[in-house]
């Protein structure tokens, strides 16, 4: 009885950690396969979402009940909307340049989310507003300077000179600011440490299903989320005008810009969707567990592997992916396939040595290693003479 | 007539080679004997340092640069150098018998049998090289063989990084787990932290460096150096001309690992520690910017980028410590928009034009192609006649 | 009667049911110049793949000089004699027209000897000669991104011929070539074609009445009819099917 369970909890819980992931390998597959260029800042977006929640959550409270309770669902758009937004930010502004060089769009993604990371760490009042007049004044300028038609001669003397000024101002006005204010401005918002997203009361407990063995609320509510988004992301891809021409410029670029498509607006578009999916993903991991600024590099590596192994192309690869890596990484983790095999001595050794978080990350890379051995596409490979043409 | 110049040019780069020869003899000689005089202690070993480093980057542009192969998880490979040396450092001031101090505190009873051989100097020695040369042979073998490259790849050594971090901080009993290895006090009977020896590890640093150099040029140079280009550039056609990448790669992938190795030991004697902080993601994938910033596919590129890059570092974390991973962030996005082709590339290009326009020489712009037309080229020839 | 140089029997291939090859039977003489042409789709570039180990057949079996190539990978088949263009030049941008020839042309492709050895003189003259026929010695030490298309094809095709292959496939060797170019390339590979067997995917009309002496047609996915110019072109089928279109423009 007690075993049974033990895997059904290990079953459950894998299972809500592999739809996290799922939710954020959709989106990194998706982009993956439209673009060929792998996000290193989408753990840094789940990141963001995470942290979307947390500041949702404290504006809700201040309204009191029953707002205190319910902020959870207004944090699910607001966290895609913004990450969406960074990830427009991200491709107009870095990838599309980029285009066709996808070991130096990881390097740059990589450098992308070094400053997410620190920006989270350090972002207070002076660093927001500083931002914010430096891309006024910057963004500003240079958007009233190209109208004027010699731009492009004098292009290299506006930026040297309106780069530094910009810098400067919004400097010394975030120095002054700081003076003048002290800790009110220069406190960071979240600082180094974790913060904590405390699931709403309806979340917290769960349904009792027989003796000890319950299935939380919370872990129930991230998988009927995933499924909500698994079912978007297919009515999208299958069924809207804008689906359609992702999945044409998927399989055809240089057709598709052809027939009239759209292929830049089509990349921001998934690019948004992809980074938006990394925000609702962050959403869900901040109920399972305390959020920080290294919270995405947990998470991406995993994500990354769900990629792998389900191949790109097909959405189903994916959700084998992430509920195998999910559920192993729980099973190993938690001791419960020690547990299993405890009459046979040897073995359970083994699997003793492996079960902590970071020890069933080890066994579960060698598993992926081993299952490229025969299935180098992933689950699902794509077939064809276009394949490596 | 063919022949001739042919063997003209022979002779030719004979010459190059010998003057290149030279330089580098040089410049080791400057490092080894003058440098010490201008500055010590603290600045020197940084120095030797960084170019410990340096041979890193020398390994990562091997595979990067030439062959196309983005290893996100060489720090592995320099970690696993670094612990090697370091298992001898601290097996080596023991009497028969008695435990690294760590392991007293950890309740180990006996030394675990993979420590034993380490107590030998040679052993460790050869270790530094074999193991990661071993660890990524049979790696890139596993993985290449299955024709997985690219993006791919770079996201399967990330994980590997990932998973090597988790393996080692988690042993406390046999690695000591996060606080790693450190407190080191002799090497084949010297004292580790005399500045004497401090000296020996310097020269040896750049006698190391010296010989990476040499033989990344001599590996890059020739039909070996070509095929590994054409490797990067179209692996699926270099099949078709009836050879097979894995060997190749997997051969490269093996001696860059190695000279991590190598990089790592030699960093880790002059620091005094090893930690599983050397197997983070971040600080493989900054070996990889070090050669961004220097320039692919150039030798002198990867050396500079590293020196350039960690002493940039070193000033700027001084100055900022709060907001250097700004500064770092914002160095990956430029080095990748703004120079693909990194200091030496910008030199080549840009920087002889800005000399030309300072001394005011003209330079009128044409396509490259115009520029190495050997027919063209005769044609002005005679123009100017 | 000698052995066929390359026999194909049966052969299926199929993508998640799509069948790119059909029951397809070929064979061919040692020494033979066959040129293949098709409507697009009709499974010529999946031919080529197949007989080059890049593809593997579904069912059916292909053999060379009497062997099945079903257990080789692609630089095991072009060890044992098949050299393949293909259809946009692929070269080392980024070497050099002689270091291109350099790598086509090294006679013992395992690591050790790519390392150490020194490239023996007589490959150096082999490489000149090559770099003659070609018409590319002035060109031979310049980037070979550099050279213009019908460069790059020549480039291409005598780094084939430097393999020194049995069995030549040629994959649409003239497309984007002037009418010179394409006449050159015609008479490069009729004096090749005495002493390699030659297998040449085309669309050129023009250019298979050049050099053609046998040809096939393949229609989705499979032999549609074979014979010389003549009859091919009278054919109602291939009339239907491919030519139509080509007879009423003239």
């Amino acid at each position: 009885m007690l075993i049974v369970q033990g895997l059904l909890e290990g079953l459950f819980n894998g299972l809500s950690i592999g739809a996290v992931l799922l939710v954020a390998a959709l989106g990194l597959a998706i982009v993956f396969g439209l673009m060929g260029v792998i996000n290193m800042a989408h753990g840094e977006f789940m990141m963001l979402g995470a942290y979307t929640t947390f500041i949702v959550q404290n504006v809700f409270k201040t309204f009191g009940s029953p707002w205190s309770e319910t902020y959870i669902i207004f944090a699910l758009p607001v966290a895609f909307l913004l990450t969406a937004g960074f990830g427009i930010l991200l491709e107009r502004g870095v990838i599309r340049y980029l285009y066709g060089r996808p070991l130096e769009t990881l390097l740059a993604t990589w450098g992308v989310s070094l400053i997410l990371q620190q920006f989270v760490r350090s972002v207070n009042w002076v660093l927001a507003i500083a931002i914010v007049i430096f891309s006024a004044l910057f963004f500003g300028g240079l958007w009233f300077i190209a109208k004027r038609a010699d731009y492009d001669r004098i292009k290299t003397l506006v930026w040297t000179i309106m780069l530094p000024l910009s810098a400067a101002i919004s400097g010394a006005i975030g120095f002054v600011l700081a003076q003048t204010f002290k800790l009110t401005v220069t406190k960071p918002w979240f600082g180094a440490q974790n913060v904590d997203v405390t699931a709403p009361a309806w979340l917290r407990g769960g349904v009792r299903v027989f003796g000890t063995f319950q299935i939380p609320y919370a872990r129930l509510f991230i998988i009927i989320l995933t499924a909500a988004c698994m079912a978007g992301i297919y009515l999208f891809l299958q069924k809207s005008k804008w689906g359609l021409r992702i999945r044409s410029v998927t399989q055809n670029r240089t057709m598709s810009s052809c027939l009239g498509i759209p292929t830049q607006q089509v990349d921001s578009l998934t690019f948004a969707l992809g980074s938006g999916l990394a925000g609702i993903a962050g959403c869900a991991i901040s109920l399972l567990g305390s959020v920080g600024p290294n919270t995405g590099q947990n998470y991406v590596v995993d994500t990354f592997m769900v990629v792998v192994v389900g191949g790109v192309g097909k959405l189903a690869g994916s959700v084998v992916a992430a509920i195998a890596i999910g559920t192993v990484n729980y099973f190993v983790g938690s001791g419960t396939i020690a547990l299993l095999v405890q009459p046979i001595k040897p073995l359970a050794d083994f699997f003793t040595f492996f079960a902590t978080a970071s020890m069933a990350k080890v066994m579960v890379f060698f598993l992926i290693i081993s299952f490229l051995q025969f299935r180098p596409g992933g689950i699902f490979p794509q077939k064809g003479r276009t394949v490596d043409a | 007539m063919v022949i001739n110049l042919g063997n003209r040019l022979k002779g030719k780069s004979k010459n190059n080679l010998l003057i290149e020869a030279g330089i580098v003899v040089g410049i080791a000689l400057v490092l080894i004997l003058i440098v010490p005089l201008l500055v010590q202690g603290f600045r020197l070993n940084m120095l030797g340092r960084f170019l410990a480093l340096a041979i890193a980057a020398l390994a990562i542009d091997l595979i990067w640069g030439y062959t196309g192969l983005l290893s996100l998880g060489h720090g592995v490979f320099f970690a696993l150098g670094g612990y090697a040396i370091a298992m001898h450092l601290q097996l080596a001031p023991l009497a028969p018998g008695t435990l690294p101090e760590f392991m007293n505190l950890y309740g180990v009873t006996e030394l675990p049998f993979f420590w034993q051989p380490f107590a030998s100097f040679g052993f460790s020695a050869i270790a530094v090289l074999v193991i990661p040369l071993l660890l990524g042979a049979a790696l890139g073998y596993l993985v290449f063989r299955n024709r997985i490259r690219g993006v791919y790849f770079s996201i399967l050594t990330q994980a590997a990084t990932i998973v090597f971090f988790n393996f080692f901080n988690g042993q406390q009993k046999l690695f000591n787990g996060t606080n790693g290895l450190t407190n080191y006090k002799t090497i084949l009977g010297a004292s580790v932290s005399e500045p004497q020896t401090q000296f020996v590890f310097y020269t040896l640093t750049i006698v190391f460096l010296a010989a990476t150099y040499a033989l990344c040029r001599w590996l890059t140079s020739g039909r070996f150096g070509k095929l590994l280009v054409a490797i990067r550039d179209d692996e699926s056609r270099v099949r078709f001309s009836g050879y097979n990448p894995t060997g190749f790669k997997v051969v490269v992938f093996g001696i860059s690992a190695a000279l991590a190795g190598l990089s790592g030991a030699m960093f880790t004697i002059q620091t005094g520690l090893i930690s599983p902080r050397a197997m983070d993601i971040a600080f493989s994938i900054e070996m990889v910017i070090w050669v961004a910033v220097g320039g692919r596919a150039s030798l002198v590129g990867a050396i500079l980028g590293a020196l350039v890059v960690n002493f940039g570092k070193s000033l700027l974390s001084e100055q900022f410590p709060d907001i250097w991973l700004f500064f770092q962030g914002a160095l990956f996005l430029i080095v990748v928009t703004v120079l693909p082709d990194g200091l030496i590339g910008w030199l080549r290009t840009e920087g002889m034009n800005l000399l030309d326009k300072i001394f005011g020489g003209k330079h009128i712009a044409t396509y490259p192609s115009l520029e190495e037309d050997p027919e063209v080229q005769r044609e002005r020839e005679t123009l100017n006649k | 009667m000698a052995e066929k140089i390359l026999e194909i029997n049966n052969l299926t291939v199929s993508f998640d049911g799509f069948k790119a090859l059909n029951n397809l039977n070929f064979s061919m003489e040692p020494g033979e110049l066959r040129v293949i042409i098709g409507p697009n789709g009709a499974g010529k570039t999946t031919f080529l793949d197949v007989i080059t180990g890049k593809t593997k057949p579904t069912i059916g079996t292909v053999a060379f000089k009497g062997k099945d190539l079903r257990k080789f990978s692609e630089h095991q088949v072009a060890l044992l004699g098949i050299g393949r263009k293909f259809q946009t030049p692929r070269i080392y941008l980024n070497l050099t027209t002689r270091e291109n020839f350099e790598i086509a042309c090294n006679r013992n492709k395992n690591i050790f000897s790519t390392l150490f050895a020194k490239i023996p003189s007589q490959e150096k003259q082999t490489i000149a000669g090559l770099l003659e026929t070609v018409g590319l010695t002035a060109k031979a030490d310049m980037k070979a991104a550099l050279l213009s298309h019908g460069e790059k094809q020549r480039l291409e095709i005598g780094m084939l011929v430097a393999q020194s292959p049995d069995l030549l496939l040629v994959d649409e060797p003239v497309a984007g070539l002037t009418d010179e170019e394409t006449e050159n390339v015609g008479s490069l590979l009729l004096a090749l074609a005495e002493s390699h067997s030659i297998v040449v995917i085309e669309h050129d009309m023009e250019f298979v009445r050049q050099i053609a002496k046998q040809v096939t047609v393949l229609h989705e996915g499979t032999v549609l009819c074979e014979g010389n110019f003549e009859e091919v072109q009278n054919d109602p089928r291939v009339i239907e099917v491919y030519l139509g279109s080509q007879e009423e423009h003239e």
